[in-house]
């Protein structure tokens, strides 16, 4: 299987998604520039953080428009699974591919840590090496994490069982403390803490395969 | 030129260095001569209070591949990789706009890097504040912090260490001095050196607009109320452009049509093209019409000055010069030809068809004025080295006195500070920020690089000459203390104003406590940067050499970090304590007292407790392992207490007063904890290297009990101590 790490001006994250699914996960991947238009020949695609053209206008607003996101689109409307992390959540949010969007976080500073996270969803595409109500514990390095969404929507989220993970604290300001959600059609991810930076026992933690993991078993079961 | 009578003055030359100018020239220069000669021969660009001491420190070594007077030092690790690293200031800029000044601090640092063809690996800070009780100074920390963040953060360049303190002669003069460390292939070194005659010489990256101009002078002044009015010499700074610019050099880099290049730093195109081109032993000529300016109207005087930041100067094999447009179009950016390297050593200056300016490269660079100034033993040095321990008795009770130091600024977590940064993205951090010093693994290898600031400021107040000895010590105690052996060093010397015969005497006595404990530890200088003027109405910062230092970690599986790991593992004290209560924490932060003598350094015992460190990492006998240092025994118990979670037994034997035993500051003193059944190797090893070392206690429950002579006088629950050290600054920043 071959991922597709999909790289805009100003990511910064593209080089740990790279090294975490080459030797975490130890699967195929290639770096993608956002001028291109064809992702067909990726199984994966990941969008990676970082600060897509510096955040100008509101983080991610610019990257929806690069060409990649067209082709972005295509493979997403034909259920290729994508994942969408911290910059890459907020990407998709203003693409219209997953539902609310983040603000700056509660106290107005960027934030890093490793925090303790709950499993609200362990039945996914990319979620089932974890057991619902599991505690893991991921690195968070962001500035707009606040993730917001409205009551009607919310609720919508909650019936269709939308939401992945949830921060244990209120780290950021996250409505219902949300740290992860996935579409409706359960093929796209935004996820705001950092699985690519947990893959390696020399880095102290390893708890970013459960969720990594989960891509590459699925995939090798047959899909979303 | 009309009248030119005082501009020199106004531009910060004297009227000797006028004259040289006139006797290089034989005419007189005009006004954007004038302006290039002013900037260059400022302190800050021509380190002329400084040259004739800095030759005093060692910059050779094995290990050396580039020392100083490149835009970065080069340091061999094996492997064919080079370590290439440099610290810098910005303080002048962050004290009168502290996000700009510490955002373009760290921008102008990162691209001294890349500039050497390195990818840039990690950051660190080192800060100086005043105490954070009034609004004014909450606003410098909480902006430069801020801006740190803000450009290391977009840049994906982790944050990955440093250090801040806090006093009072840094209240209106903060410190902000950037180092960045990158990682090259020595056969890709890229050097600022022009050569080929007609190769062509472009401008790239961003536009060049009015920001920043004379700001090279600015920076070699006191600080005053008028200050505020330099505001528009402070640049502006943007990461995003920064990010574009580092990954298109890297490209380019690859492709190897690059024959020099140089960041526009400092100067601008100014120092640039003369640097350069006085490196190669050329000239240049440069059309300033054909430099993409962001303004319309700019004077040559302008265009030279301005120090618009994420600007580089190339000088391109000639032919090639497509390949170079086609990257950088490709990432968005500017790659103009704006002229081409010339025989005649001249920089030669083009507008509107005709010659604006035509001086000697070289006299911008080598002929800048040097000045050897007087030095003088300050009047008030005896009195503030004047101090009898006997006559401060011990105010409170120990345990509150213990709770006091611990979470005293200085010796408080710096979390609230480095939670803002990103010290995780490249996932190379294998130890962050918060301990001895970081360490960067470097993917591919075994090895990883461990990285250290130091500076205890106190001591180099009380006496310049060791306390700058002790910086450079403590810095390699550092990282011997992880398993990582010192290899180079990079310096950012921060003082007050050089023609006060005192701060040169601090400064000279300085030079000569980092050059002999240099030498003595066989550790070179490879780079550096120095910055007078950091007075304020008068009033000087205290001495602040601080000394980045850079450690190579041959296998990371056995790096040792400071928390304690298991119950029951044997707690040993490596040193000898002594009465050494001068400059300390303790009295600081206790007593308000800052008088007294450091203490003594012994290099040669330093050298061989790092040794001793070594073989016991090596042989894997040791489970955790940190330095004794500001705080004393009492600190750095607590704080490896706090980071493993675990508490400790304590028996300690002394003829000392009990709160000198906990707080005395002398040097040369390590807590280790290791496995029971490992004592008896410990020891032996330690016997070896001449050191004492007893086993003084164990890992045991939840809270610090320390006995003295039977009697206990700590007991405290490490939770409550970990709050009181871990909360410290965010209450401090984020209440009243």
């Amino acid at each position: 299987m071959k991922f597709a790490i999909v790289v805009f001006p100003g990511s910064n994250c593209d080089a740990d998604c790279y090294y975490a699914v080459k030797d975490g996960l130890n699967q195929e991947v290639e770096y993608v520039w956002h001028q291109e238009n064809d992702l067909s020949r990726f199984d994966i695609i990941m969008i990676p953080g970082g600060f897509s053209y510096g955040d100008y206008l509101r983080a991610g607003a610019i990257a929806r428009v690069s060409p990649i996101m067209m082709a972005v689109s295509k493979e997403a409307e034909a259920g290729k699974p994508i994942i969408g992390i911290c910059n890459g959540f907020q990407i998709l949010t203003e693409a219209g591919l997953l539902p609310g969007t983040l603000r700056k976080n509660k106290g107005l500073k960027f934030i890093c840590d490793t925090v303790s996270l709950t499993v609200e969803n362990a039945n996914t595409f990319f979620s089932t090496r974890l057991k619902k109500g599991q505690e893991i514990r991921l690195p968070i390095a962001h500035g707009e994490g606040n993730y917001y969404i409205d009551q009607d929507q919310l609720e919508d989220l909650k019936k269709n069982n939308q939401i992945v993970l949830k921060y244990k604290d209120d780290i950021n300001g996250s409505v219902e403390k949300i740290a992860a959600v996935i579409n409706k059609k359960g093929n796209i991810l935004g996820i705001m803490p950092h699985p690519e930076r947990a893959y390696d026992k020399m880095l102290g933690n390893t708890d970013g395969l459960y969720i990594l993991g989960s891509i590459v078993d699925n995939f090798l079961k047959g899909g979303v | 030129m009309c009248n030119l009578e005082k501009t020199w003055v106004k531009l910060g030359l004297t009227d000797e260095e006028y004259q040289k100018i006139l006797d290089i020239l034989k005419r007189e220069p005009n006004i954007t001569e004038l302006g290039m000669y002013s900037v260059m021969w400022s302190e800050h660009c021509s380190y002329k209070n400084s040259k004739p001491l800095l030759k005093y420190l060692p910059t050779k070594g094995e290990r050396v591949l580039q020392g100083p007077g490149e835009n970065a030092g080069i340091l061999d690790i094996g492997d064919g990789l080079g370590v290439v690293m440099k610290i810098e200031s910005h303080n002048h800029p962050s004290a009168i706009e502290p996000y700009q000044g510490a955002a373009t601090g760290v921008g102008g640092i990162i691209r001294d890097i890349f500039t050497m063809g390195a990818r840039p690996i990690a950051l660190l800070d080192s800060l100086r504040f005043g105490i954070p009780n009034d609004k004014k100074t909450k606003y410098l920390i909480e902006n430069i912090v801020a801006g740190i963040a803000g450009y290391g953060n977009c840049m994906g360049i982790p944050t990955v260490g440093g250090e801040t303190y806090f006093d009072d002669s840094y209240k209106e003069n903060p410190l902000v001095n950037a180092m960045c460390v990158g990682i090259v292939e020595n056969d890709k070194i890229k050097r600022g050196i022009a050569k080929g005659i007609g190769n062509p010489v472009m401008v790239v990256g961003s536009t060049t607009g009015r920001d920043g101009i004379g700001g090279a002078s600015f920076a070699s002044e006191e600080l005053s109320e008028k200050s505020e009015e330099k505001r528009p010499s402070v640049q502006v700074g943007d990461p995003f452009m920064e990010k574009l610019l580092l990954e298109a050099c890297l490209e380019l880099f690859g492709k190897d049509a690059v024959v020099a290049i140089q960041d526009m730093g400092a100067a601008g195109l100014t120092s640039s093209s003369c640097e350069m081109a006085s490196r190669g032993g050329v000239g240049m000529e440069l059309d300033l019409d054909k430099v993409p300016l962001r303004e319309e109207g700019m004077t040559p005087f302008e265009i030279m000055l301005s120090e618009s930041q994420e600007r580089m100067l190339v000088v391109v094999e000639k032919g090639r010069e497509k390949e170079v447009e086609k990257v950088f179009e490709k990432w968005g950016l500017n790659a103009a030809i704006i002229g081409k390297v010339t025989d005649d050593g001249m920089l030669r200056l083009i507008k509107e068809n005709s010659i604006v300016a035509e001086v000697p490269a070289k006299s911008l660079t080598d002929d800048a004025p040097q000045y050897l100034r007087e030095a003088e033993k300050p009047s008030w040095q005896d009195e503030i080295n004047k101090l009898n321990i006997d006559e401060i008795l011990q105010n409170k009770d120990l345990n509150e006195l213990f709770v006091q130091v611990v979470s005293s600024l200085n010796i408080a977590s710096k979390e609230w500070i480095y939670s803002q940064y990103d010290y995780m993205v490249r996932t190379d951090t294998i130890a962050g920020p918060g301990i001895d010093a970081a360490v960067i693994r470097i993917k591919g290898t075994n090895k990883a690089i461990a990285l250290t600031t130091d500076c205890n400021s106190r001591y180099c107040y009380l006496d310049p000459y060791k306390g700058s000895q002790i910086a450079v010590a403590e810095a390699a105690r550092n990282l011997a203390v992880i398993g990582a052996k010192p290899i180079g060093i990079t310096d950012c010397l921060n003082f007050g104003n050089p023609e006060k015969k005192e701060i040169y005497w601090q400064f000279k006595n300085s030079i000569f406590g980092i050059a002999d404990a240099c030498e003595t530890l066989g550790i070179p200088v490879i780079s550096g940067n120095v910055s007078f003027y950091n007075e304020s109405e008068g009033k000087a910062i205290y001495p602040t050499p601080v000394i980045g230092m850079a450690g190579l970690i041959e296998d990371v599986s056995k790096i040792v970090t400071s928390g304690f790991k298991d119950e029951q593992d044997a707690i040993i004290l490596i040193g000898e304590n002594k009465k050494d209560l001068g400059g300390s924490e303790y009295l600081n932060v206790c007593y308000g007292i800052q008088k007294g003598n450091p203490p003594d350094i012994d290099l040669e015992l330093e050298k061989q407790l790092q040794n001793l460190l070594f073989e016991l990492i090596e042989e894997k006998l040791v489970k955790s392992s940190h330095d004794i240092s500001e705080g004393g025994f009492a600190a750095a118990l607590a704080e490896s207490a706090i980071i493993g979670g675990k508490g400790v037994e304590i028996y300690l034997n002394s003829d000392l007063r009990s709160d000198i035993e906990l707080f005395s500051e002398t040097q040369g003193r390590v807590i280790i904890s290791a496995d029971k059944n490992n004592i008896d190797k410990i020891m032996e090893i330690s016997k070896r290297y001449n050191l004492k070392s007893k086993e003084i206690g164990h890992v045991s429950g939840n809270a610090i009990k320390i006995n003295i002579n039977g009697e206990n006088v700590i007991n405290l629950p490490v939770k409550f101590l970990d709050e009181s050290w871990r909360g410290r600054i965010r209450w401090e920043m984020e209440t009243n």
